[in-house]
C-alpha cells in the first residue's frame, strides 16, 4: 500500500507539477533527444515514452509492469522486461532494476558496516557517558557528538579523504572492492572510511539518546532491586540498565535504517562508491524518471522492511508487546 | 564551612572503621543489628539535608521493629543506608551499622555486595517498578539466588518454584515463567517477597511493603511476611506510615521525625501509652472504625519540617501544641533520648507530670 502511495506521489512530482507549470508532453519529451532533433522527432519521442497519455494511464502501465512485465518501445528495438519490471532508463535505455541490483549490494554494505559501527559506538559512549555523568569522558564525548550531528558529510568526508587517503595513503581514495572477493580486507579497507564518517553522524545522535535513556533508567526502582540483590555493578547496568535504554533507541534504529538511503547518497557521491545513492544521484541530475521511481522504490521497500524487523524484534525486548 | 563538617564527618567515619578491625565475631555476641548513632546528609547545592541524624537501635533476630513517621523523615534513608544502596559519592553517612558484629560502614564495596541479598534483604513499595519489566519473575528470582549461590539453573529454577509456592501463589510451575506485568498487584508484592528470601536473608527490611496493595490484601501479605519470619528466624524491619501496619506485626516500634528517634518502645508502650506528643498526633490521625463519623481526625497541623533548616531545638516544636509548657526548652534546646518506663525512651522536654495530665485528660479520650 505504502509502496503504491509512494510511487504515485513520485510520478505526480515529475509529471503532474511540469504540467501544471505549463509543461506540455513535448517539452517533457525534449529533454531525452538529441539536441538537433526537430519537432516531429520530439513528438515521436513524446509518443513513444508515452508522455501524451494522460498521467493517470502512464501511472497504471508502471505499476502492471511491476506485476506482470512490460513490452518496452526502446525506439530502436522492442524488449519486453519481465516482472517486476521498474521500467527503462529514458536515456540510456537500459532496464531499471538490474542496475539497481548490481547495485545494491554496495549501498547494503556501506549502510550495514556504518550500522553496526554507530550502534556499537554511539551506545557504548553513551553507557560511559550516562555512568560517568559530567566527568571529562561524559563532557568530550557530548561535544564530538554535537560536532558529529552538527558536520555535514560532505565535510567530514571529504576531510578525511585528503587526510586519509591523499594525504596519509592508508585507504584508497574511492571505489569498493566486491564483497565476494577472496580477501574481505580489501572489500573492507575500501569502506572503512565511508563507513566511519556516515557512522559518526548517527553515532553521534545515538550516544546522547543512550546517555539520556540510561541516565533515566539507572534511577528507576527495579536497578535498586538489583543492586539489592548484590548484584555486581556491571551486571546491573548491562543487564538491567542498558536493556531497558535501549528500547527508544531500537525505535529510531529501525527509522534509521529506513533512512539510511539520504546519508548513503551523500556518502557515496563523496567518496566515489557505486551504490544506489550515486544512482540516485545521476538518476535526479539526468531527469530519468524510470530510474528516480525505481530507486524511491526500493528506498520505500527499505523502509517497510527496516520498521517491520523493528517491530519484530520490539516483541522480543519487550514481552509486554508480546501479548498485548 | 561546609569544609569543616565534611571532615569532621569523615573522620567519624574513618575512626569507627578503624576503631572495629571487624573480627568475624560469632553471632550471639551483642545484639544482632546493632545501629548507632547512624547519620546520613546529602550535601546539597542548597545546603546539606541531614535526612538521618543520630539514629541509634538495636534488633534481636526473630524480632519485628517498625519505623514510623511522615514523608521525608528518614525512614526509607536509614533501610537504604543499612542496605548499602546509596549512591557513592552523593550521602555522607557516618555511625556505625553492625549486622552480627560486623560494622557495615566501611565495608568494602565487594565485601557489602557479599552480604546484600544474602545476609540482608529488602522488600520494595511498589513492586511493579521493582522488579524489571523485561524478565519473568522466575528468572529474576534465579538471579538473586544464583548469585549466592553456585548452582545450576536448573536447580535455581526448582528452588524459585518452591519459595513462590511457599509465598502462596498459586500454580508456581506456570506462573513462574511468566511476566511482572501479567502478576496482579497482591501477587506482585508476593513475588518480591520470594524473591528477597532466595537466599534466607537473616535481616529482612520491608520498605512500605502494603502502601501500593488493596486492603484485603494489605492483610495478606502482613500475614504472609509474619509467618515467614517465625519460618526463617529472621529480623525484620517494617517501614511505613501507617500504624496499623505495624500494630499488626511489630515487638518494636520507633517513631521517627526529621531524622531522629522521637519515641521507641514496644508496640504496648506505643500504642497503649504513648509518651510523645508527635506520637499522640500519628495516632490521633488514624481513622477508626469503632468513633462515629462525626468526630473529626485530630490531623497534626503543619507540615514536616525541611531537612536542610531543622527548626532549632525540638525540631517537632514548630508543630507541637505543647511546646508551650516547656518555658522555652523546646525552642532552643534539641530533647535527648531518655527513659520513661522499662525499655520505652522518648525525646521531649515535658515533664512527667504534663504528660501524664495531657495523656490522661486531654489526648486520651479524644483517640
Amino acid at each position: 500500500m505504502l509502496l503504491f502511495v509512494v510511487t504515485a506521489i513520485t510520478f505526480l512530482i515529475f509529471f503532474g507539477v511540469p504540467r501544471l507549470g505549463g509543461a506540455t508532453a513535448d517539452d517533457l519529451a525534449s529533454r531525452y533527444v538529441g539536441k538537433t532533433a526537430t519537432g516531429q522527432q520530439i513528438h515521436q519521442t513524446a509518443e513513444r515514452l508515452g508522455f501524451t497519455d494522460p498521467l493517470y494511464e502512464q501511472y497504471g502501465r508502471f505499476i502492471k509492469g511491476l506485476f506482470v512485465g512490460a513490452d518496452y518501445d526502446t525506439g530502436v528495438n522492442k524488449d519486453h522486461c519481465p516482472a517486476p519490471c521498474f521500467g527503462y532508463s529514458f536515456i540510456t535505455r537500459n532496464p531499471v532494476l538490474p542496475d539497481l541490483l548490481d547495485r545494491l549490494p554496495v549501498t547494503l554494505s556501506l549502510a550495514s558496516g556504518a550500522a553496526v559501527l554507530w550502534l556499537l559506538g554511539g551506545v557504548a559512549t553513551g553507557v560511559v557517558s550516562a555512568l560517568k555523568r559530567g566527568s571529562i569522558f561524559d563532557r568530550l564525548s557530548m561535544g564530538v557528538a554535537l560536532a558529529g550531528v552538527s558536520l555535514p558529510i560532505f565535510f567530514t568526508g571529504l576531510l578525511s579523504l585528503s587526510i586519509f587517503s591523499y594525504a596519509l595513503g592508508w585507504t584508497p581514495p574511492g571505489g569498493t572492492n566486491p564483497v565476494e572477493q577472496d580477501n574481505p580486507l580489501d572489500w573492507a579497507s575500501a569502506l572503512i572510511l565511508p563507513w566511519i564518517t556516515l557512522a559518526l553522524l548517527y553515532a553521534a545522535q545515538y550516544a546522547r539518546l543512550t546517555r539520556a535513556g540510561m541516565l533515566e533508567t539507572m534511577e528507576e526502582d527495579f536497578i535498586r532491586t538489583a543492586r539489592a540483590k548484590g548484584l555486581r555493578e556491571r551486571t546491573v547496568v548491562v543487564k538491567h540498565g542498558l536493556r531497558s535504554a535501549l528500547t527508544p533507541i531500537l525505535t529510531i534504529f529501525g527509522l534509521d535504517l529506513g533512512l539510511l538511503l539520504g546519508g548513503a547518497i551523500l556518502t557515496e557521491t563523496t567518496y566515489s562508491l557505486p551504490g544506489i545513492g550515486q544512482y540516485a544521484v545521476l538518476a535526479i541530475t539526468n531527469q530519468d524518471l524510470p530510474k528516480v521511481l525505481g530507486v524511491t522504490l526500493v528506498g520505500a521497500i527499505f523502509i517497510i522492511l527496516a520498521n517491520l524487523i523493528v517491530d519484530l524484534l520490539y516483541a522480543v525486548v519487550d514481552p509486554r508487546v508480546r501479548k498485548a | 564551612m561546609t569544609d569543616e563538617t565534611t571532615s569532621s564527618l569523615e573522620d567519624d567515619y574513618l575512626s569507627a572503621a578503624d576503631a572495629l578491625p571487624v573480627p568475624d565475631e560469632p553471632p550471639g555476641d551483642g545484639p544482632f543489628l546493632d545501629v548507632s548513632d547512624l547519620r546520613v546528609h546529602f550535601p546539597t547545592d542548597d545546603g546539606v539535608v541531614k535526612s538521618v541524624d543520630g539514629l541509634s537501635f538495636q534488633l534481636e533476630r526473630g524480632k519485628t521493629l517498625g519505623i514510623v513517621g511522615e514523608s521525608g523523615s528518614g525512614k526509607s534513608v536509614t533501610s537504604l543506608s543499612i542496605m548499602g544502596l546509596h549512591k557513592e559519592g552523593t550521602a555522607r553517612i557516618s555511625g556505625e551499622i553492625l549486622l552480627n558484629g560486623q560494622n557495615l560502614i566501611g565495608m568494602s564495596r565487594e565485601k557489602r555486595r557479599g552480604l546484600r541479598g544474602k545476609n540482608m534483604a529488602m522488600i520494595f513499595q511498589d513492586p511493579l517498578s521493582a522488579m524489571h519489566p523485561y524478565y519473568t519473575v522466575g528468572n529474576q528470582i534465579i538471579e538473586a539466588y544464583r548469585i549466592h549461590h553456585n548452582v545450576s539453573k536448573a536447580v535455581a529454577r526448582k528452588h524459585a518454584i518452591d519459595l513462590l509456592d511457599r509465598v502462596g501463589i498459586p500454580n508456581p510451575k506456570s506462573r513462574v515463567d511468566d511476566y511482572p506485568h501479567q502478576f496482579s498487584g497482591g501477587m506482585r508484592q508476593r513475588a518480591m517477597i520470594a524473591m528477597a528470601l532466595s537466599c534466607d536473608p537473616e535481616l529482612l527490611i520491608a520498605d512500605e511493603p502494603t502502601t501500593a496493595l488493596d486492603v484485603t490484601v494489605q492483610a495478606q501479605i502482613l500475614d504472609l511476611i509474619r509467618d515467614l519470619q517465625e519460618e526463617f528466624n529472621s529480623a525484620v524491619i517494617i517501614i511505613t506510615h501507617d500504624l496499623g501496619v505495624v500494630a499488626e506485626l511489630a515487638d518494636d516500634i520507633l517513631v521517627m521525625y526529621a531524622g531522629r528517634c522521637v519515641e521507641y518502645g514496644t508496640a504496648d508502650d506505643i500504642f497503649r501509652e504513648p509518651q510523645h506528643p508527635y506520637t499522640w498526633g500519628l495516632l490521633g490521625s488514624m481513622p477508626r472504625l469503632d468513633r462515629a463519623r462525626s468526630e473529626r481526625l485530630l490531623p497534626i497541623k503543619g507540615t514536616p519540617p525541611s531537612l536542610i533548616n531543622v527548626p532549632s531545638g525540638c525540631p517537632f516544636h514548630p508543630r507541637c501544641s505543647f511546646a508551650r509548657l516547656t518555658g522555652g526548652a523546646s525552642e532552643t534546646e534539641v530533647p535527648e533520648l531518655r527513659d520513661v518506663g522499662e525499655g520505652h525512651q522518648i525525646a521531649c522536654h515535658l515533664s512527667t507530670d504534663d504528660r501524664m495530665r495531657l495523656w490522661t485528660t486531654e489526648i486520651k479520650p479524644n483517640l
